[in-house]
């Protein structure tokens, strides 16, 4: 019997890693919306993972939780469970399975650039690889986040009539382009969306210095000149940026490399932001794991699946239920 | 080139036009010699480096980067520049040469070592910048910016006319620092050959019910109004050129008309195509204007000429300060000097009052397909732009059909918020299919309420379009419908725009395909 089939079921333990429909046992790498759903009998996660469901799903939305910590390796039924952070969002966790003397690695989401509001992520050596590949074309290579930044900031300057509406999404990307502010120095109020509220609260609660937030509704436009807000991508270009003095659209994705997309989404400011590997960081990652069979999914696994084959690894694509193949980062 | 890089992507990005302005104003202002020169030439598309081809450029990023993963990557972005630009591996190894000293290498490098030293740009280029390179390699911007923009942001920042930067545009040449030097006051205006470059057109102006009362129609003479494109005809010592309105030289897509006019003079007239002077539709001659390059096929089946009703310059002699009447007589008399096979005279109608015209003029349209007729006062001088007074354009009456909203799309820039573009459609049996779209003729007012509308009925959205009820009617005004095979309806419609909101109106009520035959065989 396998460690782990291809729907990511780790018979040994009869539980599923990130499954799409409610299962009686399953293993969350993270609390992204394409990864953690509601009603599964047990969930077993980070205990921040725990804490973003309850916050997003309800305090029920699963029957039962059981947190473990990273490092701790638990066992039970012919299997041992380890989380290792994957540096994607607060809490998010990379899946380590032992079991018949074979080490599977599910990566969930992971990046590898500093980011001070998730737990670095930390390469883990296995048989299997269960990679994503968001951002898996050599076409993607992620500038410094702090750049990105700074050409925010030096917009912002130069324009201090008008508001900067940044999209991000609600959980994981919000907070840490929040953070990046504060650390490049902007230490005036960040304003936000209503939708953006609980989880900036939470993560405030855990512990993640984000300094001071203030709800976007109800100021005046000329209070919010010069300002800067947080809001879904949904809202920037709809009809609640109307508010806003003259707002510039800015939105902070890895998609946001491409201008072309960039110009059709009507973004004014684009922010090359990611929470992903890159292209160059997914070959490092998988070397690095020293697996020699690697499953790819979450994105465009093709052009990975080439890359592994060429180096001599066995590689294939998994099509995973219920992934939304473009649907930007995180599904969320 | 960083600068440059910079001001690229602002202009591909910020949906402004005064913002875009803006930028290029303090970049010209910013940037010396010759580098803001050679930025203007590529904004104005006069900048061509031979021997950079997209092939080429695709070749040396294959020396660098596996086959397949290039493939699987531009089939991702879908814009080849973009695909070259962001694949390159990232390397940062140094600073780009600026802007001339970039083109100059780029135009003095042998074909064999180009793609060794365009590697090495690519290499030394931060991610932005390798964008910008790509752009201005192969010269195809596709960022949204004309040319007249960019004279624009040159005459608001020197402050002289939009007009006279036209006026003197054609005889320069990149980097243009005569013409740098004399925005900013250091020098004259460039003196150029006056005969043989483009001229600002004199436009006109519609003609209202209330006006007529106020005109004595023997101080205006009056001829058709001929639905082809307006060109001027500079025919100088050098050779013959044919400019469209804006001043874009066309003369590549005629080569039947430019290579058969005789004589010297710079001429203001209609290109149209037909055999035998006998213009036919507009569609026709667009089928022409899509072509760079003139095909053989097309040309003989659709030969062009031009219909003549204005003169400039009588050979090298200047002769725009003479009124109407004193031009014709030149113009005629040109005519009879220099025989033509492609060149007509626009016939000046006889009119007796106001009123005779308005039945001359719904005649020649519901007869021959004729826009309307210009009426221009006798004494006018030729003025460019848009003077007060001198001509009218008297249109025939727009088309009207009621038709039903389908889709919605957002709108750009200020109406980024809005659901501002609308195709509409009419009925052919139980569904309804489209005929066009439109994205004016309504109020802000009337926009807030359709944005509302089309929200609260919405039944389907795909990206930034929303599928809505059909339900809601709308009056769309038009010139003139023709058959067209692109469209699930068989039909186009010419210029159309939302003439009236039907809010009462049921769906139902709303024109069949059948309706709109009669308007297809009006033109």
């Amino acid at each position: 019997m396998p460690v782990i089939d291809r729907n990511l079921y780790v018979p040994a333990l009869d539980a599923w890693i990130d499954p799409s429909e409610p299962k009686a046992r399953a293993i969350i790498t993270h609390g992204h919306a394409d990864h953690a759903r509601s009603g599964h009998g047990a969930v077993l996660a980070t205990p921040d993972t725990i804490e973003i469901m309850k916050v997003r799903y309800g305090e029920d939305c699963a029957g039962r939780f059981e947190a473990l910590d990273f490092h701790e390796p638990l066992t039970m039924d012919g299997a041992t469970i380890t989380f290792f952070p994957a540096g994607h969002i607060l809490g998010s966790a990379q899946v380590l399975v032992e079991a018949e003397g074979q080490r599977v690695v599910v990566t969930g989401d992971y990046k590898r650039l500093r980011d001070r509001t998730a737990q670095p992520y930390e390469p883990v050596a296995c048989d299997l690889l269960v990679t994503e590949a968001t951002f898996g074309l050599p076409v993607f290579q992620h500038p410094d986040p702090r750049d990105e930044i700074a050409r925010l900031l030096k917009s912002v300057a130069a324009q201090p009539e008008r508001s900067h509406l940044i999209g991000c999404y609600a959980l994981g990307k919000a907070q840490r382009v929040i953070a990046l502010l504060r650390d490049a120095g902007w230490d005036r109020p960040i304003y936000l969306h209503g939708a953006m509220i609980r989880l900036c609260e939470l993560y405030q609660s855990l512990g993640v210095e984000i300094g001071e937030l203030l709800p976007a509704t109800g100021m005046g436009k000329a209070e919010m000149m010069g300002q800067i807000v947080i809001a879904p991508p949904s809202a920037i270009r709809d009809r609640w940026s109307r508010r806003f003095p003259d707002p510039v659209v800015c939105q902070a994705s890895g998609w946001m490399s491409v201008k072309q997309r960039a110009r059709q989404a009507l973004v004014e400011l684009p922010l090359v932001i990611s929470d992903h590997c890159d292209w160059g960081e997914l070959n490092v990652s998988i070397l690095e794991s020293g697996a020699e069979t690697v499953w790819v999914t979450h994105g465009r696994e093709d052009a990975l699946v080439y890359w592994c084959k060429q180096q001599g690894l066995n590689a294939e694509p998994l099509a995973l239920p219920g992934l939304d193949d473009d649907g930007g980062e995180g599904g969320e | 080139m960083k600068r440059f890089a910079d001001l690229l992507e602002l202009l591909a990005l910020t949906p402004s036009r005064t913002r875009k302005i803006e930028a290029l104003k303090r970049y010209f202002a910013e940037v010396p010699d010759p580098d803001r020169g050679i930025a203007l030439a590529v904004l104005t598309s006069e900048m061509d480096i031979r021997n950079v081809k997209p092939a080429l450029l695709r070749d040396t990023v294959l020396a660098e980067v596996d086959e397949t993963l290039f493939r699987l990557s531009y089939d991702y972005v879908g814009d080849l520049g973009e695909t070259i630009a962001l694949i390159w591996p990232h390397k940062a190894e140094g600073e780009l040469p600026g802007l001339s000293a970039l083109v100059d290498l780029l135009n003095h490098t042998s074909k064999a070592e180009l793609p060794k030293v365009i590697g090495g740009l690519l290499s030394q280029a931060a991610i932005h910048e390798r964008w910008a390179l790509v752009k201005l390699a192969t010269g195809a911007l596709r960022i949204g910016v004309s040319a007249r923009l960019a004279k624009t942001a040159l005459a608001e920042m020197s402050g002289a006319e939009l007009q006279e930067i036209e006026e003197v545009w054609h005889g320069l040449r990149p980097p243009y620092a005569n013409l740098f030097a004399w925005l900013e006051g250091k020098a004259g205006r460039p003196d150029i050959d006056n005969a043989a470059r483009f001229h600002p057109l004199m436009l006109s102006n519609p003609i209202e019910d209330k006006d007529f009362e106020k005109l004595d129609p023997r101080d205006f003479s009056a001829e058709w109004k001929w639905d082809g494109i307006r060109v001027q005809l500079v025919m100088g010592k050098q050779g013959v050129s044919m400019f469209s309105r804006t001043g874009d030289e066309i003369s590549g897509s005629f080569p039947d008309v430019v290579e058969s006019v005789m004589g010297r003079a710079v001429l203001d007239g209609e290109l149209l195509v037909g055999h035998d002077f006998e213009a036919r539709s507009f569609n026709d001659l667009q089928q022409r204007l899509n072509r760079k390059v003139a095909q053989g096929k097309q040309m003989q089946e659709l030969p062009a000429f031009v219909r003549v009703y204005d003169m400039l310059f009588d050979g090298e002699e200047d002769i725009r300060v003479l009124g109407w009447e004193g031009r014709r007589g030149r113009l005629e008399a040109w005519f009879a000097r220099n025989p033509q096979t492609r060149l007509d005279l626009s016939e000046v109608l006889p009119f007796d009052g106001w009123e005779d015209l308005g039945r001359l003029r719904r005649q020649g349209a519901d007869e021959h397909g004729h826009e309307g007729v210009m009426i221009k006062l006798r004494t006018a001088p030729y003025v460019p732009g848009r003077p007060k007074g001198f001509w009218f354009k008297w249109k025939r009456d727009p088309n009207v059909v009621d038709a039903v909203l389908m889709y919605a799309q957002r709108g750009h820039g200020k109406r980024s918020s809005y659901y501002s573009d609308y195709t509409f459609g009419v009925w052919k049996g139980n569904e309804i299919v489209p005929i066009g779209k439109a994205y004016f003729g309504f109020t802000d007012e009337e926009l807030k309420q359709l944005d509302k509308w089309i929200r609260a009925n919405t039944t389907g959205s795909f990206g930034p379009v929303r599928e809505v009820k059909k339900e809601l009617v709308f009056e769309v005004a038009f010139d003139s419908a023709q058959k067209s095979g692109r469209h699930k309806s068989g039909v186009a419609l010419r210029f159309p725009r939302i003439n009236r909101i039907r809010w009462d109106k049921p769906a139902q009520e709303a024109a069949r395909l059948e309706d709109m035959d009669a308007f297809v065989g009006a033109t």
